[in-house]
């Protein structure tokens, strides 16, 4: 437990001093917000309604974006091999890992939404209801994304590849994050049923994200 | 006392030293005068007292501008004469600007909320604005990303430059994709259409937070040159002969 | 303890690195792995510290802790040394002490085994290429694993430092432990030679 709790304690150390890129995530989320209303229109109450979508997206990008480097670093440095080669099992150092990054990149996110909220003219319960289902559905972005982060280190390529991976693996939690906050604003839906679903979402992803990656590790390291 | 004597860190760090608590003392009456006469300046009669919000309102976003224009000029200091208080105070300018616009941003959004009823409208002034403050954002970023400042130096000169040009053409371009603020008041041809009741504190607030900027900016540059001494300090104890 | 292989053989992209190779260490002894570049000696150490799979033949080790595995009980000093320029040296240090766990050794006194005592508060990213070395070998003495895999350990280090090492190995040696070195140069401790490749 020390081991993985370090681990974390590392990462997130490494993620808010210099060079790290916890805050750069927020950033872009924040301008992907900015950019919409450019291509849609100043339109107050279409942004309204297209509000939760867009947050959505935005953090879907972002936290894609800064997974790029969640073995990447490790890899480059040497330090994964030391990692494959330790007692604590690897599926945990990679859950642990995850967990960090969502820490340290994902929380973040969701803390700046009131702020992108107010920019998209959303009242205080659809902010709410949108902050609270990214806060139930980011999880599962992270943990899905570590499985093409893992894949993506092991064949040496990230970016563009990582994307292409990842973004068809977050579907079902886009659709049913903005179900949620959709069905928390206007209805006809009930809350409860797609932000159950969206949780359950997570809690798979928490399982398989971490043998996922762990595998593609064992296997795929040279 | 000559520009080069000013361009050494060492003179820089006497001479400020020996500046800074009268510049502080003057922003401070400034601001406390201004702050007076904004408090007794008339009500509008068509805003009430809520206009008052714009005697911290306008001298933010001049200076949200105004500080890039300095960055500006250290950019080309780092990049033309390589001079090494240039990148210093550009570095140490991008956080105050910064706070600057999200204090304009703020302050805006405050003064829309009564006016337009919401705090947030997309309209041409406002957007600029926000545009301005990501770009400062970015430029923090990239300070804080690159662990020798002197790269980052030169890195960040190329981008508040880049910015510099492009801030017109996003100005204009945003202008042009949605107009609803109200047009500019005071520089425009004909004279100020202000009341000078409304003008003369606007002034002293707009000075009074120039000097506020020139305190901060030079209190920042001087903690960045020791942070840089720590630096280097550090590095020479890292590289002490191993026993 | 005696860490063996038997028949190794290793395929790299397409192209057998060596094959057959037979080995073995016991404790108290060091293996100096030597052979031309490109004659697998990374590729070998990789095998034994389980981040490679050997094509054919077998590697294992008689009489370590019975339920850990061969790479658990092993330290790796690869040509990548595993650090993190935005920790401090301590903290770096403190992380793989902790992460890879066991007896909890004072990190100052590791750091003065390696000369970087002077060192410990400062970022790692102000450290030279001989000095991150050095690091490095500080972690072999924070977290004790019987199992030394050693990649060209002395490269980037200073006739002192070379020094320094070559006593360190040998109090590893002398408590029992094994060390298996890729070297061209020589390693300053007395070490049976394991030629792979064939001529040089």
């Amino acid at each position: 437990m020390t081991a993985l709790a370090a681990l974390i304690r590392r990462d997130i150390k490494i993620a808010l001093r210099v060079g790290g890129g916890a805050l750069i995530g927020v950033l872009f989320f924040l301008t992907v917000v900015v950019l919409m209303p450019f291509a849609l229109g100043p339109d107050l109450a279409l942004l309204t309604r297209l509000g939760p979508a867009i947050l959505w997206l935005g953090a879907l990008l972002a936290s894609l974006l800064t997974l790029d480097r969640l073995f990447m670093a490790d890899h480059e440095d040497g330090s994964l091999d030391l990692i494959v080669m330790s007692r604590t099992p690897l599926e945990l150092t990679c859950a642990a890992k995850a967990l960090a990054h969502w820490l340290a990149a994902g929380v973040p996110l969701i803390l700046a939404t009131p702020v992108l909220g107010l920019l998209l003219n959303l009242d205080a319960t659809a902010t709410a209801a949108v902050a609270l289902t990214l806060l139930a559905g980011t999880p599962a972005l992270t943990f899905t994304g570590m499985i093409g982060a893992a894949l993506a280190v092991t064949l040496h390529r990230g970016g563009l590849l990582l994307a292409v991976l990842v973004l068809p693996l977050s579907i079902p939690v886009l659709i049913f994050g903005v179900a949620a906050s959709q069905a928390a604003i206007t209805g006809p839906l009930a809350f409860g049923t797609p932000f159950s679903i969206l949780c359950a979402l997570s809690l798979v992803s928490l399982v398989i994200g971490p043998f996922a990656a762990a595998a593609s590790l064992r296997h795929g390291l040279d | 006392m000559t520009l080069i004597d000013l361009a050494n860190p060492t003179r820089f760090l006497q001479l400020t030293a020996r500046i800074l608590p009268w510049l502080a003392a003057a922003t401070a009456i400034l601001l406390l005068v201004g702050l007076y006469q904004a408090a007794m300046a008339p009500d509008d009669y068509q805003q009430g007292a809520t206009v008052k919000i714009m005697f911290i309102h306008v001298p933010n976003a001049w200076l949200a501008m105004f500080v890039w224009g300095v960055m500006s000029l250290a950019a080309l200091g780092t990049l033309v004469w390589r001079h090494p208080l240039a990148d210093v105070a550009a570095k140490a300018a991008a956080p105050i600007g910064a706070a600057f616009t999200f204090l304009a941003l703020v302050t805006g959004s405050l003064w829309g909320r009564p006016m337009w009823g919401t705090y947030w409208e997309w309209d041409a002034r406002l957007t600029s604005v926000l545009i301005l403050f990501l770009m400062y954002l970015g430029l923090i970023a990239l300070w804080r990303a690159v662990e020798d400042p002197s790269r980052a130096a030169r890195a960040a000169a190329v981008l508040t430059l880049v910015g510099a040009l492009n801030l017109p053409i996003i100005k204009f371009s945003v202008d042009w994709w949605n107009t609803l603020h109200q047009p500019a008041s005071v520089l425009r041809m004909g004279g100020p259409s202000l009341d000078r009741s409304f003008l003369i504190p606007l002034l002293v607030m707009a000075v009074a937070f120039s000097l506020l900027f020139v305190t901060l900016h030079l209190a920042a540059m001087r903690n960045e040159i020791l942070r840089r001494r720590v630096r280097s300090l550090q590095m020479m104890q890292a590289s002490r002969r191993s026993a | 303890m005696r860490l063996s292989g038997s028949g190794v053989s290793c395929v790299r992209g397409g192209r057998e690195v060596f094959s057959g190779l037979d080995f073995a260490v016991s404790a108290g002894e060091a293996l100096a792995v030597t052979g031309r570049n490109g004659s697998g000696k990374t590729s070998l150490l990789r095998l034994i510290a389980g981040l490679l799979m050997p094509q054919g033949g077998s590697i294992g080790l008689e009489g370590g802790t019975g339920e850990l595995t061969l790479p658990e009980q092993a330290h790796f000093l690869g040509h990548r040394d595993a650090l993190k320029p935005a920790l401090s040296v301590t903290e770096n240090l403190a992380f793989w002490r902790e992460f890879l766990g066991g007896e909890a050794f004072d990190l100052a006194e590791c750091l003065a085994a390696v000369g970087l005592d002077h060192a410990a508060p400062l970022p790692a990213a102000f450290l030279s290429a001989g000095q991150r070395r050095r690091l490095s070998i500080a972690r072999l003495l924070a977290a004790r694993r019987p199992i030394w895999l050693l990649d060209e350990p002395t490269n980037a280090l200073d006739t002192s430092g070379q020094a320094m090492f070559a006593a360190l190995m040998d109090d590893h040696l002398a408590r029992g432990g094994l060390i298996v070195a890729a070297t061209h140069a020589p390693l300053g401790i007395a070490a049976r030679e394991l030629r792979i490749g064939g001529a040089a």
